[in-house]
Order: structure tokens, then sequence, then C-alpha cells
């Protein structure tokens, strides 16, 4: 199982002294926080893509994840999200390729809509036409990372005659590509029909709401053919905030969580924690409470934390992380690996796995739910000819 | 209702009771405590009557809110049956001017009698008269079953898109070959 932790890259103020970050700092701290990160032993750095204040996540998330290619040895690179209803699909196939040859292949990426209304104009776009655009946007994206010389046609973007995005995925292969989407199912359904992960960013939602999405892909990836429900590709998010003693992180934390823009000046941090996977206490509270997400949502293979936002100083945050990695994973990476069954996969493909897999994996083809349905009536019709 | 030989169970739920989480829904998008369950008992009944009192000309903004968290779709079909009470006849029209367009919008079948009570109608021959008219157009809807008693004359819910319950359906999945459409050529 893979553990790491995930950005928006907000610019808030720390309600404790008043100060605000300047975009400068938090960019800086951002790079800080990646390599924090990888030197603890997480797993995963994974960065939002935004146009508006009050964030500093990068407009084009390859320009962050490329710098911390060349800071960083180990660290898978990803993304959350990567808006595919308003960015050019020819740009992510070529600026994520790009990456992952500066990478070496540490690079997946996960897919989301985006959830304000202002941005889609801005790149000419209209959010009512947000699931549509996701659905066509992706699809295209599938065949530049896989076809050359491509004509296609669609209802978002300029037709393309015999182009080739350039430069060409790291050895062929394109990289890994997680769905993340909090209430809509034909997000769910899109990751399944492709054999690609899908992420529930649960953090402001009850488990009984995260286990329906989960529940969902599992089901349609098993129907399009790709494997049995509990070997899909899950991912979830988490929040939380430690102390080795508990009441001192709750004493601690309330400030900043009172004062979130999200959730703040609304329900008690108690009523907070307890309906959502927000955990305010101890390394081993933590522990206890992020190790039972299995029980929910069955064996999963990605963990991203949310730890730098609501205006905590850098400081604290960089202790968060360092305690996430010398105390909490590695003993969820324990009760993880304990628990898995063995035909369930330990974490989402590496680029490794999939030039081994080669033709065998969902992500070597454009339409790998066809080719399973084709395959299995072959089998059918085969298993005929013998009776 | 019990002369046409059903039982009838009536449940009393006071906003009051739940007002803190109605607020944490509208800040936070999903239903903590016993504010799910009551959503749940308000989508299973076989119809509503919706009091409020009136504020400054038109329903409390606490009684507004518990509609504003629940599912655009929560109240297709359902019979519903308004009232309202108030310091003075001068409001008289609230029902009519404000809750009716809100159920409206929700598409809830709304009797054609509403009932306010202002201060000088308690104990008048006219309020309680008012309350017959209203239960027996409420009963009658309630009776024959809300939306789609009479079916094959209009598209169903499922066709105009709108039925009730919440909008978070998980089973019924549209096929993503379908959403992809020319792309799959």
């Amino acid at each position: 199982m893979e553990f790491g932790i995930f950005t928006i890259g907000d610019v808030t103020t720390d309600p404790t002294n008043g100060r605000t970050p300047s975009e400068n700092e938090r960019i800086k701290a951002t790079v800080a926080i990646a390599r924090k990160a990888e030197e603890v032993g997480l797993d995963v750095f994974a960065t939002g893509q935004h146009h508006n204040p009050p964030f500093v996540a990068p407009a084009n998330p390859p320009i962050l994840l490329a710098s911390l290619a060349a800071q960083t040895e180990r660290l898978v690179l990803s993304t959350s999200t990567t808006l595919i209803t308003t960015t050019d699909p020819v740009r992510i196939a070529e600026d994520y390729s790009y990456l992952q040859h500066l990478a070496d292949g540490r690079v997946d990426l996960m897919m989301g809509r985006g959830n304000t209304g202002p941005v889609y104009p801005w790149f000419g776009k209209d959010i009512r036409e947000g699931v549509p655009l996701a659905v066509e946007n992706y699809h295209l994206l599938r065949r530049l990372w896989r076809e050359e010389n491509l004509t296609w046609e669609g209802k978002y973007r300029t037709p393309l005659q015999g182009f080739t995005a350039m430069p060409r995925p790291l050895d062929g292969v394109a990289p890994f590509v997680w769905h993340g989407s909090i209430r809509t199912p034909e997000i769910a359904e899109q990751a399944a029909f492709y054999g690609d992960g899908f992420f529930h960013n649960n953090i402001f939602w009850p488990m009984r709401h995260t286990k329906q999405m989960v529940d969902l892909y599992r089901r349609r990836f098993e129907f399009y053919g790709h494997g049995q429900a509990d070997q899909a590709i899950v991912g979830l998010g988490g929040q939380v905030f430690m102390r080795p003693n508990s009441q001192d992180a709750v004493r601690e934390f309330r400030p900043y969580f009172d004062n979130a823009p999200v959730y703040g000046h609304g329900p008690s941090l108690e009523d907070f924690a307890r309906e959502t996977p927000l955990t305010v206490g101890s390394p081993q509270q933590v522990i206890e409470r992020y190790a039972a997400m299995a029980d929910h949502v069955g064996d999963y293979q990605r963990q991203l934390f949310l730890i730098d936002h609501a205006g905590l100083p850098q400081e604290t945050v960089l202790e968060q992380i360092e305690m996430l990695g010398t105390e909490v994973v590695p003993e969820l990476r324990r009760i993880a690996d304990a628990r898995r069954p063995a035909h369930v996969p330990a974490t989402a493909p590496t680029h490794a796995q999939l030039i081994e897999a080669g033709e065998s994996s969902p992500n070597a083809h454009v339409n790998p739910a066809a080719r399973n349905a084709q395959s299995e009536a072959a089998r059918q019709s085969r298993e005929g000819a013998r009776a | 209702m019990t002369r046409r030989g059903e039982a009838v169970e009536v449940e009393v739920v006071e906003l009051r009771e739940i007002a803190g989480e109605i607020t944490n829904h509208m800040l936070t998008g999903f239903p903590s405590g016993e504010l799910a369950a009551v959503i749940d008992r308000v989508l299973a009944a076989d119809g509503i009557i919706a009091v409020t009192p009136v504020f400054a000309a038109s329903y409390s903004g606490l009684f507004k809110s518990f509609f504003d968290v629940l599912d655009v779709d929560a109240l297709v079909g359902k019979p519903v049956l308004l009232a309202a009470t108030a310091g003075t006849p001068r409001h008289s029209l609230v029902i009519d001017h404000a809750m009716r367009p809100l159920f409206a919008y929700l598409r809830a079948l709304v009797t054609p009698t509403g009932v306010m009570a202002a201060s000088e109608d308690f104990g008048t021959a006219g309020l309680a008269g008012r309350v017959d008219r209203a239960a027996d157009e409420f009963a009658a809807l309630v009776l024959a079953g809300g939306q789609g008693a009479v079916a094959g004359l209009g598209p169903s819910g499922e066709e105009s898109g709108r039925v009730s319950g919440t909008t978070d359906r998980f089973d019924a999945v549209t096929d993503f070959a379908s959403l992809l459409g020319d792309q799959l050529r």
C-alpha cells in the first residue's frame, strides 16, 4: 500500500497570529513538504491544479512536479487533481509524457473536473458540460498517449489530423490514471470502464457515502472484465493532526479547525471528526482510525493525507509529516500488508509493472473493456465448441 | 383516512431540536446526528404537513433551511399540507405567496387549502372549518398515493429526470459506452 500527502496549495491566514504567507513562501514551502515526504519514507506527493486565489497550486502541475523530480529519487509524483475539463488534453498528454521522462516513470495522475464554476469560462468552457467534457477529453487523452498519427473529431476542441503528441510516453507506457470524484457516479463508472484507479477524496464526507461510491466503482470494474471487484485500484483521502498527547493535539488544532475555510464556523471539531476521516489525537489514534478504513471500502492501494492547510505554520506541517513517516505509516503499512489477500494488488501499477504487464494491462489499451468483452466471447465460443 | 380503513401514524418533527444539525448540514454538505434519521423519515412519509411561524412576512429561516438541505428531488409528488401561524391576520397570504412557490419548485403535491392561524383565529369556528377542509383534501391526496396514481398519462418520474429521493443513486448507472457516444467509433 502507498501512503503520501496531497496539497491544494491554499494560502490561508494563520488564525492564531493573523500571519498570511506570501505566494513565494507558500510555493517554496510546498517543495520543502515534498522533499520531507521523501526523506521520512512516504511514497507519494500529489499537487492540485489551481487557477484562482487563495491557492498557489500550479496551473500546470508538471511545472512543480518536474522540479520535484530533480530533487527526489523515490517519491511517486502525482496530482490531486489534473483538471480534465478545462485543460486541453493535447497539453496534458505532452506535458505529463515529458514529466515521465524527467522523473524516470515516477509519475501518475488523477483526473478531476474542478468544482468552482468561474474557472470554466476562463478556459472557454461551461461548467454545465462538466461530465461530458471529462468524458470526451479523457478518451482523447488515452488515444493521444497510445496512438500516433491520430485523426480525431469531437465536440470540445478543434479536430486533429494525423497528429502525434510528443514526446511519446516513456517506454511507450502511458502513466497510470486515477479518477477523483466525491459524488458523481459517472466518474466512478468512467474509472471502472477503463480499469483505471478511483480516488474518493472523502476528507469532508462520512464513510457511508464514501463506501457507496467505492462499491459502485468496484462493482463496475468487475463488470467491465478487468478483474474481481476487490482487485480494483482504490485511493482515499485523509486528514490528521497529531501530538504525542491527544489533548495537546486537540488544543493546538482547534483554532485552525474552527476557522478553516471549508468547514469552519460550523460543526464542532469533535462532531466533524466523528463523521469524517479527520483524526486529531495521538499517532496511535491515527493508526487505529486509518487501519480500519479497509473494513469499510475493502483493501485499498493508496492513502493520501491533507497536512498543509488551514493556515498551519510550515514548521508544524513538517513535524506532522515527520510523525506520519516515522510513527504512523510504517505501522499502517504493516497492518495493510498483513490483511491484504494475495490476489489484491498492493499498489496502483508502477511504471515498471506496466512495462512488465505489457498488453495484459488495461492501461495498454484505449478501450480495454471492449477487448475484455471480445476475449470473453472468444473463450465462451471455444468452450461451446469443446462441448 | 381511518374511515377508509387505513391506519394513520402521525409523527411530529420539531426543527428546533435539530436546528444546529441543519446549520451544520448547510455548511458541510452532509447530514449528521439526528438529522439524517429525520430526513429519512420525511422521505418515507406518505404525506407531510409543513408548518411554520411567520417571521418578517415569510416562513422562518429555520423552516427554509430544512428544505434547503433536502435533496431538490426529495419531495417530488409528495402530498403536502401547508400551514402557518402569525401574530396578525395581515400575514394571511404568506402560505400562498411564500410557501406555495417553494413547494411548487420542489414539485410537491400541495392541497388547495392552506391553514393560516393568526392569534385572533385561535378558538374560532372559521379555523376549525379550514382545518377540516384542508385535512379532507390532504387525506384524498395521501389515499390516492400521490403522484403516479394514474399511470400512462405523462412521462414517469424517471423519464422527467426527477424522482423522489436523493441524488445519490448508486444502483442506476449510466453505461459508459453511451456516455462516450461517437467517441467509441
